[in-house]
């Protein structure tokens, strides 16, 4: 399997006549983790979410410019959208399991994508949650209530259902900042253990998961990139002054 | 006065007016059901009503009530679910879209007697369905549906975003998102919010007089042949149902225990409507409680 | 070679979409065509009236005498149109104090006791069969008038303590929504500078949910204005304009009710009361419309 990351290429997002992000071009490798850092309000959700056209579900939202995937601009209105979000998973601030069994949560993906066979189902679900550190967890439960799991749990199991449907991306939307520490710090392991098969870009609010997870940042100011570099570079010796007062936590 | 009288004046004035409130609908439900029930026996429920003899029943209009609710259900709640999904989902946000939403609560206001001439019109004279209980449940229909539509949306309305877009991600089509994501979770308030309609409709006679028609012919309750003129299930046949029956002989009742029998008739209404509330009710909390739960 | 972007199979999806937004479509075509057909049938019989049998519309509109099988044919409609717009009107100035006091009592007095007992109550009311309205009014209202008032008991009093009651649960809980969607502050401000809560009812909450309370009223009203059986039950059915409440009158929904069955389509006098629907017709639209006005009055 040839690992795929995207890019992007004068991405604008508008609402209405408001203008939320400006001319971003960045390049997501594939096997890395890009993470998306600045202050609230900065763009950085609204253009994740335009990666997937999942803005395509907002009225008056507008989007210009390109999103490559391998040779295609799927920033294009004769896309198809739906197979499109197939091959990007995303993951969400607050988890949202499906109001469905543990199982199900996994299976609806891969068995509406075609995989009706049960055991063909079994297996993937235990790979997925094996995947998603959470199988030894809920290998006996499988079949109670997702919500009844804790909110960590929830999110692990989110991933797992993200990446039972064989991504080649996933976006995640700070993915950890409505749980508690223990359970933040299993997500972040969670992310560079599946770097190895997947591009990841985070959105995070917290600078510190930025720098632990993350190969890469972007640094979002009012839209704009002020600054991209590997992840390293940009918490040492950040070349723009807004990105050090960012970092140094003079403002946001 | 001093502003702490008029105070107190106001506030013992507001609590009376809300127990004379209570105490009327108590008045009300007690007077039914105390004039009512005495009359209620098995034979009252099962029998052929008399016209001029007393000792008639409510039989073939009870019969005729519940599968006239059940006709006019089964056709309503398919169309009130796709055009509610169509206005909470696929409807653009548009001047056509208010305008549709402006007709949806026109329709909604139109008198339940309008919506009886529009069936005597079209269905029981244009359409040639005669005086007949499918007539009689397109015309429930129309007066059910802007109802229908209203409660879908409010109950899609009510599914968290992050739901949709979760299985939007995961690739699927916005139809499966919307019947296998979206509509279980609306679930709760849509059956609810369908038991209160379905009373409204078990308790309907405006619209009914004029397509449903005001009498019923010998039921033969062992013909079950739907296309016999004289089986209880013929669609086509004539069906007086029980609170067009209320309304017939308390207006024309020749019976001399007429008043007896619009009595115990309106207290097995009003049970019926109540017991379709306390059904949606505890419908409602039951399976909020399921979809909540921790198991 | 790179493999394309959507992966090599049947995209079931794309049938799946076509069939949801065609099913969603036609069933919202099927809600639209029905309220045109619905308002096309009844204006084409209730204008042919005028148009087809010659009848003036101002002579129906201001004609007191109904005698449409008479010699001469008289066509008087508005004892009808007032007797409709007097019980409605008044079933309202009663509902509506009992209903705003209600409301009160439920957002601003007792909201524990009042969610759990008169909302549930006034929700019930909401779902009684209007036959038995009717039915307990004929055989509890208005023996009780003829006893109490001269008179047979029968007329606009009696039909407007009916709708009054029916129209209770519209105007409550519009109120208490609008009660209850008040900015905390809003009161508190109030309370803070020594009103009394009954000062502050009056001052305060009074004048700010005033549009939305309009909107409720103006629903019930529309909602007894349509209503047909539950007044015809008591309203005694007289086709002239009533000296007192106590006396027989009629609506127009009363009058359509009671001879509709028994005109022959296509002649005059069965187009007349397709002209009373007409009425009917028209008045909801002014209704809705009132109400919309209202509702963007309540939202500035």
């Amino acid at each position: 399997m040839t690992a795929i990351g995207m890019s992007t290429k004068n991405l604008s997002v508008y609402y209405s006549d408001k203008q939320a992000v400006k001319d971003v071009s960045l390049d997501f490798q594939a096997k890395q983790v890009t993470a998306l850092i600045g202050p609230s309000g900065c763009g950085k959700s609204t253009f994740l979410r335009s990666l997937n056209r999942m803005n395509d579900l907002i009225p008056d939202c507008k989007i210009t410019g390109e999103i490559w995937i391998r040779d295609r601009n799927i920033n294009s209105p004769d896309t198809d959208v739906v197979s499109l979000r197939q091959r990007i998973g995303m993951v969400w601030q607050r988890p949202n399991p499906f109001h469905k069994s543990i199982y199900e949560n996994i299976a609806f993906g891969p068995r509406y994508h075609g995989t009706k066979n049960k055991k063909a189902l079994d297996e993937i679900v235990e790979q997925s949650l094996r995947k998603a550190a959470l199988w030894e967890e809920t290998k006996d439960r499988l079949h109670n209530s997702a919500l009844a799991l804790s909110g960590g749990q929830q999110q692990r199991l989110c991933i797992a259902r993200s990446i039972a449907v064989k991504p080649d991306i996933i976006l995640m939307d700070e993915p950890a900042s409505a749980l508690d520490p223990v359970s933040t710090s299993k997500i972040e392991e969670l992310i560079a253990e599946l770097k190895r098969d997947f591009c990841i870009v985070i959105v995070t609010h917290n600078m510190h998961q930025a720098a632990r997870v993350s190969d890469k940042t972007a640094f979002f100011l009012t839209g704009e990139v002020v600054e991209y570099d590997l992840t390293t570079n940009i918490f040492t010796n950040p070349q723009k002054q807004e990105t050090n007062d960012y970092i140094t936590g003079r403002f946001g | 006065m001093s502003a702490k009288t008029a105070n107190k004046i106001a506030t013992s004035v507001i609590v009376a007016v809300s127990g004379l409130i209570v105490l009327v609908l108590a008045g009300l439900l007690g007077y039914i059901l105390v004039r009512g029930l005495g009359h209620i026996s098995f034979d009252f429920l099962t029998s052929a009503p008399e016209t001029i003899r007393r000792g008639g029943g409510i039989g073939p209009q009870l019969f005729n009530s519940v599968f006239l609710l059940f006709l006019t259900m089964i056709i309503t709640i398919p169309l009130g679910l796709g055009a509610g999904i169509y206005m909470s989902e696929y409807a653009p946000a548009n001047k056509v879209t208010n305008g549709i939403r402006l007709i949806v609560e026109v329709l909604s206001s139109v008198p339940s007697i309008i919506v009886g001439l529009f069936g005597l019109l079209v269905l029981v004279n244009l359409f040639g369905f005669g005086f007949s209980l499918f007539a009689g449940a397109l015309a429930l229909t129309v007066f059910n549906l802007p109802l229908m539509v209203r409660i879908t949306e409010q109950g899609l309305r009510s599914v968290p975003r992050e739901q949709k877009e979760a299985s939007l991600a995961l690739g699927l089509s916005k139809w499966k998102t919307i019947t296998s994501v979206m509509l279980p979770i609306a679930m709760p308030v849509i059956l609810t919010g369908t038991i209160l309609a379905a009373g409204r409709v078990f308790g309907e006679a405006a619209a009914l007089l004029f397509t449903a028609g005001m009498s019923s012919p010998r039921l033969d309750f062992s013909d079950w042949n739907p296309f016999s003129p004289f089986s209880p299930l013929n669609p086509f046949r004539p069906a007086e149902t029980l609170a067009v029956h209320i309304w017939k002989i308390n207006s024309e009742g020749l019976a001399p225990d007429a008043k007896e029998i619009a009595a115990g008739a309106s207290a097995v209404l009003v049970i019926t409507v109540l017991a379709f509330n306390f059904a949606a009710r505890w419908l409602g909390r039951y399976l909020y409680r399921r979809f909540t739960a921790i198991k | 070679m790179a493999q394309p972007l959507e992966r090599q199979q049947a995209k079931p999806h794309l049938a799946e979409e076509w069939v949801g937004k065609v099913y969603t479509l036609l069933c919202i075509a099927f809600l639209i065509l029905t309220i045109f057909s619905l308002v096309y049938f009844v204006a084409s019989k209730g204008l042919s009236t005028f148009f087809v049998n010659g009848v003036n519309v101002i002579d129906l509109l201001t004609g007191l005498k109904w005698a449409p099988e008479g010699e001469p044919r008289l066509f008087g409609a508005l004892p009808f149109i007032f007797g409709s717009f007097s019980t409605s009107l008044l079933a309202a100035a009663i509902a509506a104090p009992l209903g705003f006091c209600a409301s009160v009592f439920m957002v601003e007095i007792a909201p524990k006791f009042g969610r759990q007992y008169l909302q549930p109550v006034i929700e019930l009311l909401a779902g009684i069969p209007s036959v038995v309205y009717g039915f307990v009014g004929l055989s509890v209202i208005v023996p009780f008038f003829r006893d109490v008032f001269p008179g047979q008991g029968v007329g606009i009093a009696a039909g407007a303590v009916v709708l009054s009651i029916m129209i209770l649960p519209t105007i409550t809980t519009i109120a208490t929504d609008a009660l209850a969607a008040l900015p905390k502050g809003l009161k508190e401000g109030s309370y803070a500078l020594g009103a009394t809560r009954w000062q502050t009812i009056y001052r305060i909450v009074l004048p700010t949910t005033l549009p939305a309370l309009m909107t409720g009223i103006v629903l019930g009203i529309a909602r007894a204005f349509g209503e047909a059986l539950a007044v015809q039950m008591v309203i005694g059915n007289a086709p002239h304009i009533p000296r007192s409440l106590f006396e027989s009158a009629s609506t127009l929904t009363s009058a359509i009710t009671l001879s509709m069955g028994n005109t022959a389509m296509g002649t005059v006098a069965n187009n007349a009361l397709w002209s009373l629907a007409l009425i009917l017709m028209l008045m909801t639209f002014v209704f809705v419309f009132i109400v919309r006005w209202l509702e963007r009055r309540s939202k500035i």
